[in-house]
């Protein structure tokens, strides 16, 4: 798979951990599957509204209609907290297009297989709007706004990508023979 | 081939090669790998799942469990979290955990691995916890990661770490009396922005942070994360040698810079012309002097944390609360165990630190935790629930960090928070130290 099409959730520069899972909710473990969907229905409660504002989450749900984000500056700042891609990819987003991300955060997308974290050259969060239908072509590298018909050059995942295609870290060591298969659980 | 900075050689020596640049992908040996109740349980989930439940972690005395976060609450889960690193301690036979509820707990990890003696110099320490890089301090490379790098650490005691370039920060000259680490710390990061340090090692360097506590030197590199720095380092030297040696008699092999160490960037402060800073809301970057901000009006102040809850921070506090009383409600939590009775057993002129604080008003948790730093559980000591205005010895004041998004938090260091929290306002310390 290497296009993700849907619609997108815009948001600004320096979104941080506590911003896309506050504190309050790192009592769930991400490796119990019923905490792991609850994390998924906080993912980025954390987030201030203006009046008007759509949440990612609509209040009840337990998934998001958005599968992509497109954010500025240093997106994922703040905590090493695993939980943060994990909120949002057990919320169903696939993918994060920011101008750049912070380190830990970008790691852990990688790590867990949750989240395509794709750097844009281009600030794009003046070119999209929330609800935006838009196509990330994760293998040409771009991201196509359907609203404005704007195709936006972004930069290449590289040897990350193969990993998150292969559910993260671990999977992808498998997969590729660098790790044995673990012993029978 | 030019020489290596400090974390070079560190990292160069943990992967087994004479030499790394920056930008070389190297799989380096961790020394230490320290989780907490947050990231242990979901760690030690991946560690099962991927390695299988029979396995053992790669080095029993390398893993370092420190249950902070949510200890002092009601919260079921909170607790269930602190019984599954109890049970895997047990299962694993592992020697370092400080068990909630034993003598042994430390609260606050960050300084709980150095007050134990796991902070030592020339060591690759990782930590599931983004403030991992407080050990910088003692001249090792140390670094933050998640829950799955943490897991692959558990099970075969190496990472994949990009070397990082360094940063070096040199502060020359004698800092003023009213100017404290938390200033200096603050200072850089407005000046490089919350993500001027992304992939980079932060050093930071000159006589003024020589002459530096070990205490003070971890409030710098604790902050590292603020700037989006990778690591911190600062040089060994005789308070490094004698703070470790005190708590540890594992051998260790300093390092130092080669003299042809390239730095990507080489910044010089004189320390004498620096003044008391405050991170106004809500980014650690959005830096102003706090005798500028004189007119910002306080509901709330707070001292503690890995950051700012140290026994130097609460030394430093007692300073210009002795004697007077807070105008706002004022929080007080010790990070570790042993600050706690340090608050009982230090003075000044004669006086022990906990009454100076309960004669100011303060209202006094002797629980040691993370506390509100982050929040928390709703019944977390000294949480934001509404829209308070606090000042904060803490490291973060992103919108919601201390608890309800409608807080606002401004970061200062410990003299400047007592000064406010006397005057009820945002206020320079230097009108109120003696």
């Amino acid at each position: 798979m290497t296009t993700i099409s849907g619609p997108v959730y815009v948001l600004g520069d320096n979104i941080d951990t506590d911003q896309i899972i506050p504190a309050e909710y790192l009592n769930l473990v991400p490796t119990i599957p019923d905490e792991y969907k609850k994390l998924g229905s906080y993912a980025l409660v954390g987030l201030p509204l203006k009046p008007g504002d759509q949440p990612f989450v609509m209040p009840g749900e337990t998934t998001t209609a958005f599968k992509i984000l497109v954010a500025g500056k240093n997106f994922g700042c703040g905590s090493s907290r695993e939980h943060a891609p994990i909120a949002l990819g057990a919320a169903g987003a696939e993918a994060v297009v920011a101008e750049s991300f912070a380190r830990i955060f970008f790691r852990n997308c990688v790590a867990t297989g949750e989240l395509y974290p794709v750097e844009t050259p281009a600030r794009l969060v003046d070119g999209f709007r929330t609800g935006d239908e838009a196509v990330l072509d994760l293998e040409a590298s771009t991201i196509t706004n359907r609203r404005t018909g704007a195709v936006h050059e972004l930069r290449p995942l590289g040897d990350a990508g193969p990993v998150i295609a292969a559910g993260g870290l671990f999977a992808y060591a498998r997969k590729t023979g660098m790790i044995a298969a673990p012993a029978e659980a | 081939m030019s020489g290596m900075t400090m974390t070079e050689k560190i990292l160069a020596r943990a992967a087994g090669k004479a030499a790394v640049e920056p930008g070389d992908n190297v799989w380096v040996k961790a020394d230490v790998l320290m989780t907490h109740d947050v990231c242990g349980p979901g760690t030690i989930g991946i560690f099962k799942r991927e390695f299988g439940k029979n396995a053992r972690v790669w080095d029993r005395d390398g893993v370092v469990l420190i249950p902070d976060h949510y200890i002092f609450t009601k919260d079921e889960k909170a607790h269930r979290n602190v019984d599954i690193l109890r049970e895997f301690a047990g299962e694993q036979g592992l020697p370092h955990l400080y068990d909630v509820g034993t003598p042994r707990y430390k609260g606050v990890c960050h300084i709980a691995l150095a007050e134990e003696g796991h902070t030592r110099p020339g060591e690759v320490l990782f930590g599931t916890d983004s403030h991992t890089c407080t050990a910088g301090a003692f001249n090792e490379f140390a670094t933050g990661i998640g829950n799955t790098d943490a897991a692959f650490v558990m099970g075969t005691g190496k990472l994949l770490i990009k070397v990082p370039p360094t940063m070096r920060f040199v502060f020359d000259g004698e800092l003023p009396p009213y100017v404290l680490a938390k200033d200096l710390i603050l200072q850089i990061i407005g000046d490089i922005g919350v993500d001027g340090g992304t992939y980079r090692a932060m050093e930071f360097a000159g006589d003024a942070v020589m002459r530096l506590t070990m205490e003070e030197r971890m409030t710098l590199a604790n902050m590292v994360i603020e700037g989006g720095g990778k690591n911190g380092i600062i040089a060994c030297d005789d308070t490094t040698r004698e703070y470790v040696k005190a708590r540890t008699r594992k051998p260790f092999t300093e390092v130092t810079n080669d003299a042809g160490a390239r730095f990507f960037v080489d910044r010089r402060y004189d320390a004498r012309k620096l003044e008391p800073v405050v991170a106004k809301p809500h980014s650690p970057d959005n830096r102003a002097l706090a005798r500028e901000l004189e007119t910002v009006k306080l509901t709330r102040a707070y001292i503690g944390s890995c950051t700012g809850g140290k026994i130097t921070d609460f030394v430093n506090a007692a300073r210009i609360l002795k004697g007077r009383r807070v105008a706002v409600d004022t929080f007080l939590v010790p990070s570790t165990t042993e600050v706690s009775t340090g608050l009982r057993t230090h003075t000044i002129d004669g006086r022990p630190l906990l009454d100076i604080f309960k004669d100011a008003g303060c209202q006094i948790s002797i629980d040691a935790s993370c506390a509100a730093c982050l929040g928390g559980p709703r019944d977390t000591f000294g949480r934001i629930n509404g829209p308070e205005v606090c000042i904060s010895t803490t490291n973060r004041n992103f919108p919601g960090r201390m608890g309800s998004k409608e807080g606002q938090v401004y970061l200062a260091s410990p003299y400047t928070v007592a000064a406010s929290a006397v005057t009820g306002h945002i206020t320079d310390p230097r009108e109120l130290l003696q």
